[in-house]
């Protein structure tokens, strides 16, 4: 059965009906750009769609099929992927008008794991420039807007891979979650996003934003698909030494398990600072856990509060440094002058955006002479508690829940005048990055006809048990709480 | 510049040297590009090592290892230690930062011994990676007038270990031998083929001068762009001398960087320490730490052969054994060029020690690969025909240098050359004719003028072409001056 507004059921049921021939990958890749073509002038989800090379890859899939192969579990699902990915022969721009144009030679590792499973590449998704964004209004290539009500944010900086899963597009995508980047448009996109223990999934041929807090996580309509999907891209990377080497069971297999006697933290200090129907939800979401079995309790974890200054002193700090390429010499945008330096001003002047400057000009700050004790070594000094928060938690708790994003979805225009307050969007997804730690956004409710995530926070490796619970709280999630939505094109005249 | 004397009097020079050694790697430090000098411009690059977006750097074990070993020859400690960027924009620089150890560097301590026994001091030895190389076409060749500039980015990411030196270098002299003694053990420990004009090593140089006797440090100025080893001495003594004139004329010496120019035999004011950098070192969050373990430390220095010092202790002794006191400069050049093996082997076989030193440190050093394959037996062979009388020295180095080309047996190439030892007969005569002609300063050698003897024997030897044996016609020229 079709999710509704999808022209295709979920991703695990498509890659099933792909393989036993009962569909084709072509019929589905056609069925996705149809919905692209009809809804992405509205949404605008992609900075590229890839649809001739998609349907190449689709019948190469269904040819596969034919000769009594096995494409791989993700066989014939559409997928798309954040625009700092790096895709052979695919232009990818990062949402940045310094790289637009730059066509990589090389796949990122990822990019290579899901087409290795399978899955058929449809197009790449916009995205904050560099990441650097809760709301996709940063890129350089113009906003998305949110399938559930075009006038406001999906989110970000993922945006454009929530609104594809959210809008039907896909049933697959991936994004990256630097410090929320993929639970906060997950849960105002109303869909499953998720962000992996740092090291479980590559980061080679990821764009860096903030090399020590960027993982690549996946976005579902579902917390099986979402399983399934981190399934194929998790594992060790001998290109990223950042990468774990730890053998892992599939979390698909065991995702139904339940949560029977697994011990449950609320985080008291996160519904303190959420919005009144965000918090509700969480407390709503922890009845449900109660009922299924789980010990439930609140628990307070002070420190994570700190995370948000810290979090905007180390990122901006390794941005600064991560950006410092973009000089016009090798590829990408030059803006030519008298002189080397000239033209690396001038090239980055013109080719990034203000958000971006604002970071690296921080970052350049903090990391200066004078001031790298005060900034940056106090910041590192605050992860530190942070993570001893965490870890104190995790001595009397197996997971911990709150709310994603302190709000729902946004309008447009809303934020983009007030840095700090775009940035207290990720207040609650920020202390996981900060610790390495995996965690989830559920979509549990609606609010004035917006969806509301729920989060579940887990300690390094601790998908499993966070898988479960998500699981349990997805199935008690209200009716209509999650995407795929039929966008009202109609309604505002577009 | 009229304080031209190195060292002046009342006054010290100091000089820490820093040496960047390029690690004879296969591959780059954090990519698998090859590692080799000389390739088309841009071939040996991908995706790591030319900075494209996503790409990340993965560590090269097999640098690790050489930047153990040469801790390990230095006599350093190894330290768990990280890997920092220093950031700053140059365009030959790929990622616009550059990957290399800072406040926690791998090797810490140590000392290097000088051929004449002296210590240096080490600071530190760390692992970074090298930059690209840029051409300025037109203007000079240099940035700032150039019409464009040329980057050739195979050379972004070799692997580099810098070696920092303690200041207790005190002239040109004494820097030219720590950074060829340096040199030496850098080839032996096999990180490094150490070809200065190939760019293998490199050497920056921190001057300062101060009162004779005094404690307290004086004002540096590193000096880059030295290039051999005579610009290394030059360089340090001029500068030693420009700084002594400065504070003389009561002047104050500013802490700056200074360029050598070769040509002109000066150092020129290239920025200030205003206009120097701001690196922003941070923990470079793509690698994790290096921390080797006892054991493979133990590993690494258990496998590293004698080094330089002890290899010249070992030659000295051999040749102190039978023939007298060695000179200490033939046996630094036949260590720093992997010959001691040959002589001790001659020695072995029975070769006159200081002869087959004197040989394999001048004429063998001239071709150091093809003097490290001579069959030993052969070299000891050519040695003995010449202690023998039956080559002369020019005949001795013809047939060396045959050898050195082909191979082959010393007599045999004797012979093919023409050299057969003059007979008695002949050799008599040809004194006889030098003699004859030169009645006046025969007259001087008899009456007792030694030197004379010298001018005769090169007429002896000229009328033979070299063929005659300079020992025999000095004893023949003896015996019949009386």
């Amino acid at each position: 059965m079709n999710q509704a507004g999808a022209p295709f059921p979920g991703a695990i049921a498509t890659a099933r009906k792909v393989r036993s021939g009962e569909t084709t990958a072509r019929e589905i890749c056609e069925a996705a750009l149809a919905r692209i073509a009809t809804f992405e002038g509205a949404i605008h989800a992609f900075n590229t769609v890839t649809g001739e090379l998609a349907l190449v890859t689709a019948d190469r899939i269904d040819a596969a099929v034919a000769a009594g192969q096995d494409p791989g579990p993700l066989a014939g699902v559409p997928i798309a992927l954040k625009d700092n990915l790096c895709t052979r022969g695919v232009p990818t721009t990062a949402g940045s008008r310094i790289l637009a144009g730059w066509i990589p030679p090389y796949d990122a590792t990822v990019v290579r794991a899901v087409a290795a499973a399978g899955a058929v590449i449809v197009g790449k998704t916009n995205l904050d420039e560099f990441a650097m964004g809760s709301s996709t209004e940063n890129s350089a290539f113009g906003p998305t807007h949110n399938p559930w009500d075009l006038d406001r944010v999906p989110g970000g900086s993922s945006g454009g891979s929530a609104a594809a899963v959210a809008a039907g597009f896909v049933p697959l995508a991936l994004g990256s979650d630097t410090g929320g980047s993929v639970r906060q448009p997950a849960s105002l996109c109303g869909v499953v996003g998720v962000k992996p223990t740092y090291g479980l999934v590559s980061r080679y041929g990821l764009i860096a934003f903030a090399s020590s807090l960027d993982q690549v996580g996946p976005f579902a309509a579902t917390v099986a698909d979402a399983a399934a999907l981190l399934d194929v891209v998790a594992g060790h990377d001998p290109a990223d030494s950042t990468s774990l080497n730890v053998g892992s069971e599939p979390l698909a297999e065991r995702l139904d398990e339940g949560v029977a006697g697994l011990r449950v933290g609320v985080i008291s200090d996160f519904l303190a600072d959420a919005s009144p129907s965000c918090a509700a939800a969480v407390r709503r979401a922890a009845e449900v856990l109660g009922a299924a079995g789980a010990a439930v309790e609140e628990v307070a974890i002070p420190s994570l509060m700190l995370g948000l200054s810290a979090y905007y002193l180390v990122a901006p700090a390794e941005a600064s440094s991560n950006l410092a390429r973009y000089d016009g010499v090798r590829y990408g945008l030059r803006v030519d002058a008298p002189d080397v330096a000239g033209m690396n001003s001038r090239s980055r002047a013109a080719g990034f955006g203000p958000e971006v400057k604002r970071r690296i000009m921080l970052g350049t700050y903090v990391l200066s002479a004078g001031y790298y004790d005060a900034y940056y070594g106090q910041a590192q000094r605050v992860r530190t508690l942070v993570a001893r928060g965490f870890a104190e938690a995790y001595r009397r708790f197996d997971v911990l829940i709150g709310p994603t994003s302190p709000t729902v979805a946004f309008p447009i225009g809303a934020r983009t005048q007030d840095p700090l307050a775009m940035y207290l969007s990720d207040l609650f997804t920020i202390p996981t990055n900060l610790a390495g730690h995996p965690a989830v956004s559920v979509p549990f409710s609606l609010s004035e006809g917006l969806p509301v995530g729920v989060q579940v926070l887990a300690p390094s490796l601790g998908e499993g048990p966070m898988f479960r619970a998500a699981a349990v709280i997805e199935r008690g999630a209200d009716p209509g709480a999650r995407g795929p939505v039929e966008p009202r094109l109609a309604e505002v005249g577009r | 510049m009229t304080a031209s004397m190195p060292g002046a009097a009342g006054w010290e020079t100091v000089v820490g040297l820093e040496v960047h050694c390029e690690l004879s790697t296969a591959t780059k430090l954090f990519c698998a590009c090859p590692n080799a000098f000389g390739a088309e411009p841009n071939t040996n690059v991908c995706p790591v090592c030319l900075g494209l977006p996503g790409s990340l750097p993965v560590l090269n074990a097999r640098a690790v290892e050489l930047a153990l070993r040469i801790g390990a020859a230095l006599g350093s400690r190894v330290e768990p230690s990280i890997f920092h960027r220093k950031n700053y924009f140059y365009p030959d620089m790929p990622k616009d930062y550059q990957i290399s150890q800072y406040d926690e560097p791998i090797n810490v301590g140590g000392h290097v011994e000088l051929a004449d026994g002296s210590l240096i001091g080490i600071v530190r030895a760390h692992i970074e990676e090298d930059t690209g190389k840029t051409t300025h076409v037109g203007g000079g060749g240099r940035i700032h007038d150039a019409d464009y500039s040329l980057v050739d980015y195979n050379r972004a990411g070799v692997p580099l270990v810098e070696i920092v030196s303690a200041p207790d270098i005190r002239s040109g002299e004494q820097a030219r031998s720590y950074v060829s003694e340096l040199r030496a053990i850098l080839v032996a420990t096999g990180a490094s083929d150490g070809r200065m004009e190939e760019g293998s090593l490199r050497v920056d140089a921190n001057i300062s001068v101060r009162p004779a006797g005094a404690v307290e440090y004086g004002t540096r100025c590193e000096v880059k762009n030295l290039n051999s080893l005579r610009s290394l001495a030059r360089a340090v003594d001029y500068e030693s001398a420009r700084q002594i004139a400065v504070i003389e004329a009561g002047g104050k010496i500013v802490q700056e960087t200074r360029h050598w120019n070769e040509e002109e035999g000066r150092t020129s004011s290239l920025r200030s320490k205003e206009e120097a950098f701001d690196y922003r070192y941070f923990a470079e969050p793509d690698l994790v730490p290096l921390a080797p373990t006892p054991a493979e430390v133990a590993a690494v220095a258990a496998g590293l052969g004698p080094l330089p010092a002890a290899r010249r202790h070992r030659l000295g002794d051999l040749v102190a054994l039978v023939g007298g006191a060695a000179p200490v400069d033939q046996l630094a050049t036949v260590v720093g060029l992997g010959l001691d093996d040959l002589v001790a082997a001659a020695i072995g076989h029975g070769a006159d020690p200081r002869l087959a030193l004197a040989r394999a440190a001048n004429e063998a050093a001239n071709r150091p690969e093809e003097a490290r394959d001579l069959d030993p037996a052969a070299f000891a062979e050519l040695v003995k025909l010449e202690a023998a009388g039956e080559l002369s020295a020019t005949q001795s180095k013809a047939v060396l240098a045959a050898m050195l080309e082909g191979g082959g047996e010393p007599a045999q190439i004797a012979a093919r050359l023409g050299f057969e030892a003059l007979g008695d007969a002949e050799l008599e005569a040809a004194i006889d004719a030098a003699i004859a002609a030169h009645p006046a300063e025969w007259a001087r050698y008899r009456a007792g003028d030694a030197k004379v003897a010298q001018f005769l024997l090169g007429e002896v030897m000229r009328a033979t072409r070299g063929r005659a044996n300079g020992r025999a016609v000095a004893a023949s020229l003896e015996a019949r001056r009386t």
